[in-house]
């Protein structure tokens, strides 16, 4: 989890100024020291934060699986991709049609709805896959925009008003009902996720998206399939959005299409480019400022998108590789 | 028996011939040399050869199997490997990951492997690795591993694209302008080198080259290419001596007068 992306651009002096610690998390003690404080810390929050500062961390580590879903297809595997909201929906809506209509118990329909996130990744990913990052990004663009119009357009996804009274789930008779059991949902997910995306990081598919984002012919040419490693980042991608869709729609107990448009793709986008794409630690921190951000900055009102969007524009000013430090 | 066999190739773009119904082979275990005057066509026989580009006719057949028309990635895990007349090294990764690049079709470890890191992961990983420094330590520079690959001189960048290309366990090298920005030294050296790979690797060798004294040196058989076509073939010396090849590369008698 806390490791630090391959890239080299040595970063003003703000790299410099952070080498101190980066140098300091090198060796694996100080790096497990470091996880298992922050783990403790997590896991102790439900103990100190009231209700309200519970949702906005629950939403935290929520969108930490979100962003580490689309970090794996535009972090690693370097496509461009507008329209996840549209993987977050299938999750979702799978959950919510199935536990809603048909009765079925919560924790069946998460195999499906990870099959039917597969499917979705391989239909839009399979043909599309071919075409150039910025052409790919206008496709998942319409993907993402179909799937929501879809939502709202047929019966067994209720419409426009969406489903309402999704079951909440339970565990051998122990429903999770509070919002102390879904921080600790959220966060199980979350550390799962940065266990997930970090062994595949460290692997030969991780390797091999490495290799096509910095040079596809070159990768090719060392037989490489640059189509089939990318359908990998992008089913992969699909599935984390998913698997959180579903858990989405449990907590929430109704879900509608308005939770999955555009804006949604851009702030998981956002979050994930906000940190530093492709490295676990930059990720987290962007889901951490996207979710943290409107809410310490609430007394703004509207003023505090124009404010966020300042924030923004000086942070891609000075730190165009993300907030966290980049190795050298 | 002939390990490539290229038969009537022709490639043209957009109405201009590139390369005219080109035939040559490459015997198993030879040293072979493609060479022809500036925009003879040489890189385009080459992309033909590695499924970059797709030929308009002809075949080409790689170790008992047409490859015309397939995927580079499938052409490189046949057994054909390449390196690029303009360094193409994965910049910001390390020296030996450039180089695993190369083990990648020759392993399979998928997306659940990774994430579980059963035995057979890691050994897969371990057995990459160590087979990758073999091939560094075979071009040189086992000592560079961990370096960032943009961060070696140019010479020592050339050898991780060969160890990248070799790490592919190719049967058939194919060198694009191999000692392209090389000094003499480093020249000398790449001869040893590529007598090596032959004589020890038992791989074949294809090389496009400008520095005649290189292709003389090192190659057994020369087929010499001018406007996509062949005019010469032949050793070092047949092809010299060729009257047609001297004119391709210095025009004919009268114009030198005139």
């Amino acid at each position: 989890m806390a490791d630090i992306s391959n890239s080299t651009s040595t970063n003003s002096a703000q790299a410099v100024k952070a080498g101190g610690l980066m140098a300091w998390l090198e060796p694996q003690q100080n790096r497990i020291l470091v996880l298992a404080a922050l783990a403790g810390i997590a896991l102790a929050l439900p103990l100190i934060l009231n209700n309200y500062a519970m949702e906005v961390m629950s939403s935290v580590w929520f969108y930490v699986v979100l962003c580490l879903g689309l970090n794996i297809v535009v972090g690693y595997a370097g496509l461009l991709d507008l329209g996840y909201a549209a993987f977050f929906a299938v999750g979702a809506y799978t959950t919510g049609i199935l536990t809603s209509h048909f009765g079925i118990n919560f924790w069946l329909t998460i195999p499906v709805a990870i099959f039917f996130s597969i499917c979705a990744g391989v239909i839009i990913g399979g043909p599309t896959l071919r075409l150039r990052s910025d052409y790919l990004a206008i496709v998942t663009l319409g993907f993402g925009e179909i799937v929501r119009i879809i939502a709202r357009n047929l019966e067994i996804t209720g419409g426009a008003s969406g489903l309402i009274g999704i079951e909440k789930p339970s565990i051998m008779g122990f429903e999770l009902n509070e919002i102390q059991h879904f921080y600790y949902v959220f966060l199980l997910l979350a550390i799962l996720a940065c266990f997930i995306s970090y062994r595949l990081q460290h692997s030969r598919l991780g390797r091999a998206w490495q290799y096509v984002r910095e040079d596809e012919d070159a990768a090719e040419a060392m037989g490489i399939n640059r189509v089939g490693i990318k359908l990998y980042a992008y089913v992969i991608g699909a599935i984390f959005g998913g698997v959180a869709g579903c858990f989405f729609a449990a907590k929430m107990t109704a879900i509608s299409p308005e939770t999955f448009m555009f804006q949604q793709s851009v702030l998981i986008l956002l979050g994930v480019v906000l940190g530093g794409m492709g490295k676990i630690p930059g990720v987290i921190i962007g889901a951490f400022a996207l979710v943290l951000f409107p809410e310490v900055f609430r007394e703004l009102g509207s003023m505090r998108i124009l404010v966020f969007a300042v924030v923004m524009l000086i942070i891609m000013l000075y730190r165009p590789e993300g907030i966290w430090p980049a190795k050298k | 028996m002939a390990l490539l066999e290229v038969k009537n190739l022709m490639l043209s773009f957009a109405g201009l011939d590139v390369i005219k119904d080109l035939s040559f082979s490459v015997e198993n275990g030879s040293i072979a040399s493609l060479i022809g005057p500036n925009g003879a066509g040489k890189t385009s026989v080459f992309n033909c050869l590695t499924g970059f580009y797709k030929p308009n006719d002809g075949d080409i057949i790689f170790d008992g199997n047409r490859i015309v028309r397939k995927k580079p990635h499938k052409i490189t895990k046949h057994g054909m490997a390449r390196t690029f007349q303009n360094l193409r090294l994965f910049k910001s990764m390390t020296v030996l990951d450039n180089v695993m690049s190369g083990m990648h079709c020759r392993t399979k470890a998928g997306p659940i492997a990774a994430v579980l890191r059963h035995g057979a992961q890691q050994r897969e990983e371990a057995e990459t690795k160590k087979f990758c420094q073999e091939c560094l330590e075979f071009v040189g520079i086992p000592e560079f591993e961990d370096h960032i690959s943009s961060n070696l001189s140019y010479g020592n960048q050339r050898r991780v694209e060969w160890a990248r290309a070799l790490a592919t366990k190719p049967k058939l090298l194919l060198l694009d302008e191999p000692a392209a920005g090389l000094n003499h030294d480093e020249k000398q050296q790449l001869i040893a080198l590529i007598k090596r790979i032959r004589d020890e690797l038992g791989i074949t060798i294809l090389l496009i080259e400008h520095d005649m004294g290189l292709v003389m040196k090192v190659s057994e058989k020369i087929t010499v290419i001018d406007y996509g076509q062949k005019i010469a073939q032949g050793n070092a010396e047949e092809v010299q001596n060729n009257p047609k090849v001297i004119e391709a590369y210095l025009g004919k008698e009268e114009e030198e007068i005139a």
